[in-house]
């Protein structure tokens, strides 16, 4: 499997772009499913924010980037550096603490940097991530780069969030900012914490263009992220996406998501957004044995990446740090 | 040339600006009015408005912008305007900056500046009179200057920006108008200065307490005391050696913060050359502030800082505790 290289796998609305989307959005399920495992056979330690359910967010911004542009992510930011192209087994590697982890282990699942990718980091602190793409797009605005900041419901409630929005917006800094409105903020609803209950109007107040789109469509986010990274690296300044999706999972790895309503889990696994996208693809004309084959590869390719991380040696606590000198 | 440390801190700007254009400066009223504080007059005039701006009154985002810029390309002076401020500036000076060379394993760097006035006898209250030094000296991976003569303004500056490490430069608000040479040698931060040799005591201080550290040291030398004074200059890294150097000649330390004692960086420093120099040591102290908030009346805040009769007055009774010199 072609890495995306955080270039564009292609034009999304092509029957061979969707399929390359597919992909990518069944390569992060797969690593998913396998850090689940992983942490529950104490491979993976402390904590692990799972991205499953939200594939179509990341697929679909970050297949729309070319190289130079800058993703800054959240602590949920698997699926971010896996689309951006972090390779499954330095990913995993780092969740093991593992030397051969994208961050040598120094890491974990929270702080991932893959600056190779463009991936300027995932971000441990809710709000961080879009603080650190508007400083991004101070400088890619030199270089016609676009600076992407993922975030979720919750941070719309940050000063982060609105201390950067206005400041991208006076300075019309290229920098797309994605909400992932996942419905919940840790273990509380939205709506039970989010005044006016409109996240997209919220940035639109902050005078950018805001959409508000089905965040489990990869068709729909990557044409949408298309327009957004667009009206940014013309210099129109900042663009805001607001993707409506679900964590299939709780918040963490302590959270078995109890206080989600009857029912309402079972809705979005329906609108599964790999569902959605091997119905798309099927309407399309693509064999069925042909979307099937390519989920089977992704998974064994990202299963074998995995287990060849199990075995990557530990840092080694004797090598000192090195200072900057 | 002479100049005072206004000047001093503003050419130094200038000069690193024409010399790299990487190097852009922002904060709250910076360009336009040059500064609350006078410090930068005159860079927007002659470096254009994408490399000297003016922000919202949105700490969080100019901290955040920083290193999201510094991370991607640009070296950043941000002015966080009082010291009390940074406050709000910690989470992506702390989280996000400081950590970024380690955590990345070494990806990257994040080479920003802050800027800050700090110190009371302003008559500016409790919450625009602090050092926040010792609120971030316990951070690895960040640098913290703090210049008391405008010649280490220039030189801690030059290298401020020129350091891959996040760096703190803290300028104290009463030593704006003090005058001295200023010449072109570099200054490393983390290196001491021996500002006066002496025999009897050795009072290390940083900022304003080194000028009323010389002070002292006249009126001690009436009286036949002589005190040798060190300059810091930097809070990270501490340079340890001379001030362990100058006791081991001495035998005596008094260390001179504008704080309380309690978690300050003058109980760390004695610490440290304790544990460093015991067998040298016949006396060693702190001289400190109340543990109450700084006041607002002049009486009770002239009343609250150490001067220089306060520590002759404290040196002169520890050695008459001491024994005779």
């Amino acid at each position: 499997m072609a890495k995306t290289e955080g270039a564009r796998i292609s034009d999304g609305g092509s029957g061979a772009g969707a399929l390359d989307l597919y992909r990518a959005m069944v390569r992060i399920r797969a690593f998913e499913d396998e850090m689940q495992r992983l942490f529950l056979r104490g491979e993976v330690h402390g904590t692990v924010h799972l991205y499953t359910g939200q594939e179509a967010c990341a697929v679909g911004v970050c297949s729309a980037l070319i190289p130079g542009d800058q993703v800054a992510a959240t602590y949920r930011g698997h699926g971010a550096a896996l689309a951006m192209g972090t390779e499954p087994r330095a990913l995993a590697a780092e969740l093991m603490g593992r030397s051969t982890g994208v961050c040598g282990g120094r890491a974990g699942s929270m702080n991932v940097v893959d600056r190779e990718h463009g991936l300027i980091g995932c971000f441990g602190i809710v709000g961080g991530s879009i603080a650190a793409a508007t400083g991004a797009a101070l400088a890619l605005r030199r270089s016609g780069g676009v600076a992407v900041a993922f975030f979720g419901d919750g941070a719309a409630n940050h000063g982060y969030f609105h201390e950067c929005l206005n400041f991208a917006s006076v300075q019309r800094l290229p920098v797309v900012f994605v909400c992932e409105n996942n419905l919940y903020g840790e273990f509380t609803p939205m709506a039970a914490v989010t005044a006016g209950g409109d996240i997209r109007a919220r940035a639109a107040g902050y005078a950018m263009p805001a959409e508000k789109v089905d965040g489990n469509d990869v068709a729909t986010v990557r044409a949408v992220a298309d327009r957004a990274i667009d009206h940014a690296r013309r210099g129109d300044g900042p663009a805001f996406l607001e993707c409506l999706t679900y964590r299939h999972v709780g918040h963490s790895k302590t959270d078995p998501g109890s206080y989600r309503p009857p029912g309402e889990l079972q809705q979005w696994l329906e609108r599964d957004p790999l569902i959605v996208a091997a119905a798309a693809l099927a309407e399309a004309g693509v064999d069925a044995s042909e979307i099937d084959d390519c989920a089977t590869a992704a998974r064994a390719d990202v299963a074998a990446e995995v287990a060849a991380a199990v075995s990557d040696p530990y840092p080694d606590p004797s090598v000192p740090v090195a200072e900057y000198a | 040339m002479s100049t005072d440390l206004r000047t001093a801190v503003r050419d130094a700007l200038a000069a690193e600006m024409r010399r790299d254009d990487r190097v852009v400066l922002f904060g709250e009223d910076i360009a336009a009015a040059g500064g609350v504080f006078k410090a930068t007059p005159g860079l927007s005039e002659e470096f254009g408005p994408e490399r000297v701006f003016d922000t919202p009154i949105s700490e969080l985002a100019l901290a955040g912008a920083a290193f999201g810029c510094a991370v991607s390309g640009l070296r950043p002076v941000v002015e966080i305007m009082f010291g009390d401020f940074m406050a709000l500036a910690m989470d992506s000076l702390i989280n996000q900056s400081a950590k970024y060379w380690y955590m990345s394993n070494e990806q990257g760097t994040a080479p920003l500046v802050i800027r800050c006035a700090v110190g009371g006898g302003g008559r500016f209250g409790a919450v625009h009179s602090q050092t926040p030094a010792t609120w971030l000296q316990g951070i690895p991976g960040l640098k913290i200057a703090a210049p008391a003569f405008p010649d280490d303004a220039r030189g801690l500056i030059e290298a401020a920006v020129r350091d891959e490490n996040p760096v703190v430069v803290l300028e104290h608000k009463r030593l704006y108008p003090v005058t001295g040479e200023v010449g072109a040698a570099p200054v490393a931060i983390g290196s001491a200065r021996v500002v006066r040799r002496g025999a009897d005591v050795t009072i290390v201080s940083a900022m304003r307490g080194v000028h009323d550290a010389l002070g002292a040291a006249e009126t001690l030398a009436a009286s036949g005391v002589e005190a040798e004074v060190i300059d810091l200059r930097s809070l990270r890294p501490l340079d340890l050696a001379t001030v362990v150097e100058s006791v081991s000649r001495t035998t005596r330390l008094v260390a001179v913060e504008e704080g309380p004692q309690l978690g300050g960086w003058a109980s760390g420093l004695v610490g440290a050359v304790a544990e460093a120099a015991l067998g040298e040591l016949d006396d060693v102290w702190t001289l400190t502030t109340p543990d109450t908030p700084i006041p607002y009346s002049p009486v009770l805040e002239d009343a609250y800082l150490p001067d220089a009769g306060a520590i002759a007055s404290s040196v002169l009774a520890r050695l008459s505790v001491g024994g005779p010199v």
